[in-house]
């Protein structure tokens, strides 16, 4: 197995005991039962998102949506290890990430409704809108932390990006640039072991985060089910970040529970035996457990819980049922900052083509046959 | 036999695969999974994963490695998941397998197909409905084909990867699921040319040339006329480089009147060689300025909107209207 050759690290073991780890122990040694708590809200509420807006998918109110399930502890761990003038660089799976910086949920489904390219505005919350385009981040969150640097800003980017990422050119030369000028960029890499249909033993026969030194970028691995090492572990790559360290890689070994996306159908390719393994290391589980035995967690508190995620899922259903489809001429908008000739004439035709239409047939909605 | 365009692909690959040994196919889950849209299904299976290869996620290593495949007398199929995910493998192609031979003045042949499934009506997110043809048409080197139906589907794809040029082959999306009659055993040898543009309606008023997926949409759209009395030539193009223009300048000499349709933006599209070759070859027959219907000049828009971008049948009916001068149409903008 690909991933045998480097320490993992671990401070909540997958039964829910806490365990001792070296490097990563002084990371979270000011962490109040509150803080913890909060850990654990989180990755609840992210379920709950992530529950809903799969079923929104399955009655027609989205177009596609990619599940989360099972990724909760990297996405929770490392987002709440982060300042907020740190800058995050995400895909299109880290819909659990764009919670905690604050995103609203209409701004997260805008994307996955077909109503928009992107929902929030990255300034507002420090973090790019999703991309797509698999791997183009890591360059962009290399140059941001370049940028930094220029400017004498004592902060960081972070870039989330796949396991199958991990094949592309730009991901490697984003590498080499944040390692050549010393970058403060995080590398964090959401190993979920499939990307699509493909294994993750299919894009490398190293462990993903023994790539890193080899570009004179130190890394480690974590498992990426236990929130509190992840946390620690990017509090790790944020300090080096910060104090002049320069960039870091993180794998966090995950497990993608659901499909794809759902137009995925999983079940052409695994098996349910990896399904098992990985659902008996969830990350909830492990945490509430973890919190329970320690006698941080009671039936208040986690009641308290669910009523939170239930009022963020309704505000997740009512903004998505909610939302207005955009305005025709919308397509026409932001191209360019200034005018544009050719394009005000295409736009002024359309709207004249579509008068044409007005107080007659519906036809004048279009509809591509 | 009735095939469905992906199954028709499907059928076109298994046949290259069982004539040639030299044929693979590369791509992103294509092997196992059978391809996002399962064009390749059953192929990992029956071939083996030595020639249905299920690459790592780096588009510009799936072709720079069918480059090298081709140099030693490999004909690599090669699949980019949508049109949106070329642009990583645009330097190779545009660099090494464009120019390969002629930089070495024939000595090395680049027998690649590259396919493409591409355009939008598919209700996707960003990047998953771009039509990225003309970046290939304007390349020297390349040869553009797109079939818009099961039939040429089936044949064409077997002529791309059985010509010594570059192929790029796009794939109309949203015409995957449409079924058609396919002819699996009609010999090569008397199937159109791979390069040939076909009249698909015959016609008296106007020129339509489309391509791809707007062909069903063009020839809706002659329908349509027909019920107004207006008589339509419909021209599926079929390959984009080279274009085949004597059906087309036929058709023109006779109705005096072109539109020309597809979902890519205006500007340096099909659409303006096209208006700009007939204008020079037969501007004394043209009654009119050619009429282009295309996609906007923007970024594909939100799967909400894409509907205004798209040329659709009223779309290209105005577009006719235009071309015959018809007062209902918008075209008084001269502007
Ligand atoms: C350049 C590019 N090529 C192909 C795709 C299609 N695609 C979307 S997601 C994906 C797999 C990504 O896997 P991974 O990086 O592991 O991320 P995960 O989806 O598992 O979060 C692929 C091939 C794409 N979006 N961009
Ligand atoms: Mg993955």
């Amino acid at each position: 197995m690909a991933h045998s050759a480097m320490p993992l690290h671990q401070l909540v073991t997958a039964s829910g005991t806490r365990v001792a780890d070296e490097l990563l122990d002084e990371f979270v040694s000011d962490l109040d039962d509150q803080t913890l708590r909060n850990l654990y809200e989180d990755m609840l509420i992210v379920r709950r998102i992530d529950a809903e807006a799969t079923a929104l998918q399955r009655q027609g109110q989205l177009a596609l949506w990619p599940p989360l399930l099972g990724q909760e502890a990297s996405q929770i761990g490392s987002v709440r290890a982060l300042e907020h003038d740190d800058f995050i660089f995400p895909t299109y799976r880290e819909n659990g990430v764009a919670y905690c910086r604050g995103a609203s949920m209409g701004s997260v489904l805008g994307v996955w409704r077909g109503v928009s390219n992107s929902g929030w505005d990255p300034y507002e919350l420090n973090m790019a809108t999703p991309q797509i385009i698999i791997g183009s981040q890591t360059l962009h969150a290399t140059g941001y932390a370049m940028g930094l640097v220029l400017d004498g800003k004592e902060s960081l980017s972070l870039a989330y990006f796949g396991d199958g990422a991990t094949s592309q050119g730009d991901v490697h030369e984003a590498m080499v640039f944040a390692a050549s000028f010393q970058a403060p960029v995080v590398f964090f890499c959401q190993n979920n072991h499939w990307a699509i249909s493909e294994p993750v033993g299919l894009q490398s026969h190293v462990p993903l985060a023994g790539r890193a030194p080899g570009y004179g970028i130190p890394s480690l691995q974590v498992d990426g089910n236990d929130v509190l090492a992840v946390l620690a572990a990017t509090r790790w790559a944020a300090h080096r970040a910060r104090t002049g360290g320069g960039p870091s890689f993180i794998e966090a070994v995950t497990y993608r529970m659901g499909a794809h996306t759902t137009a995925d159908d999983p079940t052409r390719y695994r098996g349910v035996t990896e399904l098992e393994e990985w659902g008996a290391k969830d990350p909830l589980t492990r945490m509430r457990t973890f919190l329970t035995n320690a006698g941080k967690l009671d039936d208040e508190a986690e009641s308290a819980m669910a009523a939170k995620a239930d009022a963020v899922a309704a505000e997740l259903r009512a903004a998505c049922i909610n939302f207005p489809d955009p305005e025709p001429l919308s397509v026409f908008e932001h191209v360019y900052v200034d005018d544009h000739p050719i394009l005000a004439r295409q736009r002024d035709h359309y709207l004249a083509y579509l008068s044409l239409f007005e107080g007659s047939s519906p036809a004048a909605q279009g509809g591509a046959s | 036999m009735k095939l469905s365009l992906t199954q028709a692909i499907n059928a076109g690959l298994r046949r290259a695969l069982e004539d040639d040994p030299k044929v693979v196919l590369l791509g992103e889950d294509i092997g196992t999974l059978g391809g996002v849209f399962r064009v390749t299904d059953g192929l990992m299976k029956d071939f083996g994963s030595h020639r249905v290869i299920d690459t790592p996620l780096a588009e510009s290593a799936i072709i720079g490695t069918a480059v090298g495949l081709a140099y030693r007398g490999f004909r690599p199929v090669c699949e980019i998941q949508f049109d949106g995910f070329i642009y990583p493998g645009f330097d190779q192609i545009v660099s090494q397998v464009a120019k390969l031979h002629a930089r070495t003045r024939g000595a090395v042949r680049m027998p690649l197909t590259i396919r493409v499934p591409f355009g939008g009506g598919i209700g996707s997110p960003e990047h998953h409905s771009e039509s990225p043809e003309a970046y290939f048409v304007h390349t020297s080197g390349l040869r553009v084909i797109s079939p818009s139906n099961p039939q040429d589907a089936y044949t064409m794809l077997r002529q791309a990867i059985a010509s010594d040029d570059p192929v790029l082959y796009f794939e109309p999306k949203r015409r995957y699921h449409a079924k058609d009659e396919v002819m699996l055993d009609a010999p090569l040898s008397t199937a159109p040319l791979m390069g040939a543009a076909r009249v698909v309606a015959a016609g008296t008023d106007v020129t339509l040339v489309s391509y791809g997926p707007l062909v069903r949409t063009a020839l809706d759209a002659a329908s349509a006329a027909a019920a107004e009395g207006i008589s339509i030539e419909v021209i599926d193009l079929r390959s984009l480089s080279p274009i085949d223009y004597l059906p087309v300048m036929e058709s023109v000499r006779r109705t005096g009147r072109l539109v020309i349709s597809h979902e890519a933006g205006q500007t340096l599209g099909l659409g303006a060689e096209i208006a700009a070759t007939i204008t020079e070859r037969c501007f004394n027959y043209l009654e009119v300025a050619p009429v282009r219907v295309t996609g906007f000049d923007i970024p594909y828009p939100p799967s909400k909107v894409e509907k205004h971008h798209l040329p659709d049948l009223d779309r290209i009916l105005d577009g006719v209207d235009r071309a015959l001068g018809r007062p209902n149409s918008h075209s008084g903008m001269e502007d």
